[in-house]
């Protein structure tokens, strides 16, 4: 058996799945929050096995450490806003942020 | 691949697999960070064995050293209210929306991972021409980033500028001065808005 291309995306989108499913099915700000870092994470899997296929440039790693810049910076905002909403409701259960509504 | 090389890609994609559905399934969010951290050291090794040394220690430094971190700060300052003991979603919705998702990732799987000779990954020794000396390595990897995407890599530090401001503004509250001029402010608009709407009523009335 060798491992090719395919074994590191169908691994990608496994982990990919996962994640979906834990951000739909959870209510937990945090874990949700951790649901969306596993996404970029699998992202960034294809990504660098893509350019592992195609080895001419950098292309692929580079995108990569872009969206872990950008993963940093979406996760300190969110978790500054997860402060805020505990601040708010005491709670970090999403069914409790409905301020909008009444 | 060699043999080592397909052990450690076995290991990590077996370890990266089970942390991740780890950190979906467990109920406390100090357990799901953790989970979070071994998924993104699996991760690591995965990028290893696609010859991405830089990225690699660049995943274990930001990931691990930085926002599993944040995500344990964070969860230590709010403490016990953290793990949710109101029930979520009934079991029904649950089962619904993880069947709809394995669907989809089975699909995306199926499309993606599709096995092809084609789709071989070129190995170090063994492919001629496969250049393992400079991909992936600190030389190679900066010389494209610092000589092809110079703006960009300019621009992400401008992003991670503005997050950070944006954080502490979301996250540090208010003062007590600061919210008795918010206060303020919207007790006399309030009064503007009925001293407004008080006259018209009477002019409508007469």
């Amino acid at each position: 058996m060798q491992i090719e291309l395919g074994h590191y995306l169908g691994l990608s989108a496994l982990i990919f799945g996962i994640g979906a499913t834990g951000f739909v099915v959870r209510r937990n700000v945090l874990i949700q929050l951790m649901c969306i870092e596993l996404m970029l994470n699998s992202v960034n899997l294809t990504l660098v096995a893509f350019n592992r296929w195609r080895p001419d440039n950098h292309a692929g790693q580079i995108f990569a450490f872009f969206v872990i810049a950008v993963a940093a910076a979406e996760a300190a905002v969110g978790l500054a806003i997860v402060l805020s909403m505990f601040r708010l409701n005491k709670s970090v259960h999403t069914d409790q942020a409905d301020k909008l509504r009444h | 691949m060699s043999v080592p090389g397909m052990a450690l890609f076995l290991f990590c994609a077996f370890g990266a697999l089970l942390s991740a559905i780890g950190t979906v399934v467990v109920k406390s969010p100090i357990r799901a960070a953790m989970c979070l951290l071994t998924h993104v050291i699996a991760l690591s090794g995965l990028f290893l064995t696609l010859h991405a040394h830089l990225l690699a220690a660049l995943q274990v430094l930001i990931y691990a050293g930085a926002v599993v971190v944040l995500f344990v700060f964070v969860i230590m300052m709010i403490g016990p209210g953290v793990v949710d003991t109101t029930t979520s979603r009934g079991l029904l919705g649950k089962t619904a929306a993880a069947a709809m998702m394995l669907i989809l990732t089975f699909a995306l799987a199926a499309a993606l991972g599709g096995l092809d000779p084609a789709r071989t990954l070129l190995s170090c020794g063994v492919t001629p021409g496969s250049d393992c000396v400079s991909f992936g390595s600190v030389v190679g990897f900066s010389m494209e980033l610092y000589v092809q995407d110079l703006v960009p890599f300019e621009l992400i530090g401008a992003l991670l500028t503005v997050g950070i401001v944006g954080a502490i503004a979301v996250a540090r509250g208010r003062s007590a001065e600061e919210s008795a001029a918010i206060q303020a402010r919207a007790s006399h608009a309030g009064a503007m808005a009925s001293g407004a709407a008080s006259p018209a009523n009477n002019s409508g009335g007469e």
